[in-house]
């Protein structure tokens, strides 16, 4: 007789042990199975490891600047390996903190692969040996991986993804970025800072696509002033091993080809959700370019089969995740007052330098609703705090509709941005008006003073501009 | 096919129900009229009986459980063969019905959301704000609902703990209804003359200044029912004197002749006021109505409401046809319900409607005072003490037993003169114990 649950979550990344822990405090006897390690690619291999990375190359940034704030050194010097260590260390101690999670909440963690074997039946192999288990509810949350193209595939070697990016062997003197995501961003902003000769290639007309045009108009700029190149509405056409490093055929929209070498090349093209061998057609799950369809509630159709996180679809994000783990738990135990997700509800955040976060619709998409929109805009060279930082490259934009006050999005680039944008995310889940936010008082001097002024700027009332 | 086992509704006014005890358990066959569990009301505990027959397959509510509105699922009833699948199949579809229910605004143009027959939780909502409680309501759905002309306090929220959203009042706008007029039949409107809400009385004490008492059920329901009937019905009152000299000298000859042991009694001058005012709702009818919007109900009975203080409360069960009835049976059936109103064991249809009501403070010395009718009733007579006090007879001042009654009339059933002849009836019968029998 097998094992049998009242949830088995299929995949321990920040969607499916959020799932298992809401779960498991509603009095579910609950499991996860994880084929790798605790905390998925999030803890292991994302969010995590290159926050870590990119505190390294915000203090190499601030050594360079030393003589502005009073000091001076020589001989600087780069351990990477020291730096590649560290980020390690930090993932390591937080998949070990989410295993005690697992056994604080009294969640059964089951080693291996799982696949699908029938209705609330899977069957986990590990070495080569299989073991059944059962469950009322299955919840899937194996999460994605990183998109190839039959003309760029990675090689593990000189061809990365975010996977090889995290941990090379040695530091390359130049890097190709293939796509300008958040992820792609990110490494970009990493390699360069700590000294890397750096490409990035997008086939769109802007950079970060995904935000709103001033925000990409701005980074394309302080990338480039950085020293990075950037080629925007460029597709790579063929991607080749040559020497020590690689070779990229570039074309531009007006049909021009160029080649640029560098020595690595990262893929960051977007994402492709695990599919695979998990036994969803026998059952009869739909799956949509390589994403799993489910209603609101995560439900498959599949009676007791739920599915979460980037496996289901964008925005991909580990927060976003977390919260549908939350929301399938509480519709799996019954909880009343669960409410779905709404996406335009999720900040985003890309920790870049400098930094860039938001939430909501971009000012074009507000636009296109057909409403009449206020925008307001307050750059970080007006914030008192900013300037004793030094770090005065920024802005944040906030975007109400006119006629009701809502608060339909806002935009920041600069200095800790990503540690802010929760306020506004707070005021839209709150439904606060640009009434509300601007009898807020905001403490001085901070930067969310700017969040403040951003808001007042909206009605022309901006006070330190 | 798995059936619902719902929360009954055991009375008109019931809204929510705890559930006090299980007398089956999962597994269990059950037969109609087998009873499934005591269901406990602000005013009493009730059995529950089975409707069907079949096998419990899941109690969805525990003994215990408190608050469970009307209607919504306890259990799961499966018929014989039936097994695990179709708990889960009841599970689920009670799971959508839930889901449904917590999110009215998706529900298209939901007409009912504002409309005065909500669900269970919707109806709490409404209540509350009758009392004047404060609407929640997001600052975005406060502004749309201002710019669109919506009364958002007749909204029901589907936020966190009701909070009123900018869904819920865009879906009102879609729907088209204006509750705003619809709300508002006493003309209070968003003009501005509206009730002001009274302050949480918290602001003006400071907190060790005082113990909280959280109220129960029955504490909730007294303020809600005597808020609505003090606020929407035209009270007016008629107080009359009574010599009841006679009455006090037939109870004290009656209760000297009461048989000891089986068939004993004795009278109250409670008693006697009951049936006599048993005697004057059938000598003026009108008296005996309850208001609609569409129609005066005249009822063919004397059902008298009979206020019994309760340690948590009160509660007024109902003495039915005491026009029929005599003295000792009229006093033994009041003494019956009172103790079994006070062991919480009475029956709805025992406490609700009736056509009239009786309350008597004199057993405190009380010489007068007005009291809040309970709908249905249109009228309830509040009695005080029996008491010597000097009146004038013939110019002259004399020694007599008086007690004074003040009925509190509903003006829309009972018009002045109206009411002045039941309490000149009433004071005939009590100042002439012997006309009762006429």
């Amino acid at each position: 007789m097998s094992e049998t649950f009242d949830v088995i979550v299929i995949g321990g990344g920040p969607g499916g042990y959020v799932c298992a822990i809401r779960a498991a405090q509603l009095g579910l006897k609950t499991a996860v199975v994880e084929r790798e390690r605790i905390g998925g690619i999030c803890l292991n291999w994302g969010c995590i490891p290159t926050k870590a990375l990119l505190r390294s190359s915000e203090i190499w940034h601030l050594m360079h600047r030393l003589k502005e704030f009073g000091f001076s050194a020589d001989n600087l010097r780069t351990d990477f390996g020291a730096v590649i260590a560290r980020s390690r260390a930090v993932s390591e101690r937080l998949s070990n903190g989410v295993q005690g999670l697992m056994k604080k909440n009294k969640i059964t963690v089951i080693d291996g692969e799982a696949k699908l074997t029938g209705k609330g039946a899977i069957a986990v192999s590990k070495d080569g040996k299989s073991t059944d288990y059962t469950a009322k509810h299955i919840v899937l949350a194996t999460g994605a991986r990183a998109r190839t193209m039959p003309h760029l595939q990675p090689d593990g070697d000189r061809i990365w993804t975010y996977r090889e990016a995290l941990v090379p062997k040695s530091f390359p003197k130049s890097v190709l970025v293939i796509g300008s995501g958040a992820i792609g961003i990110e490494f970009a902003s990493f390699y360069r800072t700590l000294g890397a000769e750096l490409t990035v290639v997008e086939v769109l007309d802007r950079i970060l696509p995904a935000e709103d045009e001033e925000v990409s108009a701005f980074m394309l700029k302080a990338l480039g002033k950085q020293g990075m190149t950037i080629k925007i509405s460029t597709t790579v056409e063929a991607l080749e091993k040559n020497g020590e490093g690689i070779t990229a055929t570039l074309k531009t929209k007006d049909g021009k080809t160029e080649t640029v070498t560098a020595e690595r090349a990262i893929l960051a093209v977007g994402i492709v959700g695990n599919v695979e061998n998990l036994g969803l057609e026998a059952l009869g799950v739909k799956i949509d370019k390589t994403h799993v369809v489910v209603n609101q509630w995560g439900e498959t159709g599949v009676p007791g089969l739920w599915a979460i996180g980037d496996l289901v679809g964008p925005p991909w994000l580990a927060h976003k995740a977390m919260h549908e783990g939350v929301i399938v738990a509480e519709r799996i135990a019954g909880v009343k007052g669960v409410h779905p997700l709404d996406t335009s509800k999720v900040p985003g955040c890309t920790y870049c330098w400098p930094q860039v976060a938001s939430i909501g619709f971009t000012e074009a998409k507000a636009k296109a609703t057909g409403r009449a929109i206020k925008v307001g805009k307050f750059p970080f060279v007006g914030n008192g705090k900013a300037i004793a930082l030094g770090d005065v490259e920024g802005f944040i934009k906030t975007i109400f509709d006119a006629k009701t006050g809502e608060l339909l999005g806002a935009h920041m680039v600069g200095a800790e941005v990503t540690e802010l944008i929760q306020g506004y995310a707070i005021a839209r889940t709150l439904e606060a008006t640009e009434a509300e936010l601007a009898a807020t008082v905001f403490p001085h001097p901070t930067l969310s003073e700017m969040m403040h002024e951003a808001v007042l700027a909206a009605d022309g009332r901006a006070l330190h501009i | 096919m798995s059936t619902q086992i719902l929360m009954p509704a055991l009375s008109p006014t019931m809204e929510r129900g705890k559930i006090a005890k299980w007398h089956v358990k999962e597994g269990d066959s059950v037969k109609s009229g087998d009873i499934l569990a005591d269901i406990e009301t602000d005013k009493a505990t009730m059995e529950f009986e089975a409707v069907d027959e079949g096998r419990i397959g899941k109690i969805l509510q525990p003994a215990g459980a408190e608050g469970i509105a009307v209607n919504a699922p306890i259990a799961v009833l499966l018929e014989e063969g039936e097994g695990k699948d179709d708990i889960a199949a009841a599970m689920q579809s009670i799971k959508d019905a839930l889901s449904a229910e917590i999110k009215p605004a998706a529900a298209a143009p939901k007409k009912e959301s504002v409309a005065a027959t909500p669900a269970a939780a919707p109806q709490a909502q409404q209540a509350a704000r009758e009392n004047g409680a404060r609407v929640f309501a997001s600052p975005l759905a406060k502004r749309i609902a201002g710019q669109s002309g919506i009364d958002i306090a007749a909204l029901t929220g589907s936020g966190p703990r009701g909070r009123i959203v900018k869904a819920d009042v865009e879906a009102a706008v879609k729907s088209g209804v204006r509750p705003q007029a619809a709300s508002a039949p006493g003309g209070a409107t968003a003009s501005g003359v509206g009730v002001t809400p009274i302050p949480d009385a918290r602001l003006f004490y400071s907190k060790d200044e005082y113990d909280e008492i959280a109220h129960d059920s029955m504490r909730k329901s007294i303020a809600k029912r005597l808020t609505s009937a003090k606020t929407l019905i035209p009270h007016y009152y008629l107080t009359i004197d009574c010599d009841i000299g006679e009455l006090m000298a037939a109870r004290t000859r009656l209760n000297a002749r009461a048989p000891k042991g089986e068939g004993a009694y004795k009278l109250s001058v409670n008693d006697f006021i009951v049936k006599a005012a048993a005697l004057s709702l059938m000598k003026v009818p009108e008296v005996n109505a309850s208001w609609t919007e569409t129609a005066m109900l005249r009822h063919h009975h004397a059902d008298i409401g009979v206020a019994v203080a309760l340690e948590e409360g009160l509660i007024t069960p109902i003495v039915f046809r005491a026009e029929e009835k005599g003295l000792v049976e009229i006093s033994n059936e009041i003494r019956t319900l009172s103790e079994r109103a006070r062991a919480k064991q009475l029956k709805p249809q025992e406490f609700e409607g009736g056509g009239f009501a009786i309350s008597n403070l004199g057993m405190f010395g009380i010489k007068n005072f007005t009291a809040v009718i309970n709908p249905p009733q249109a009228a309830i007579m509040a009695v005080g003490v029996g008491e010597e006090r000097a009146v004038i007879r013939d110019g002259k001042v004399v020694p007599a037993t008086m007690m004074t009654v003040t009925m509190s009339c509903d003006h829309r059933v009972i018009d002045g003169a109206t009411g002045a002849r039941f309490l000149q009836a009433f004071k005939g019968y009590v100042e002439e114990p012997a006309s009762m029998l006429l």
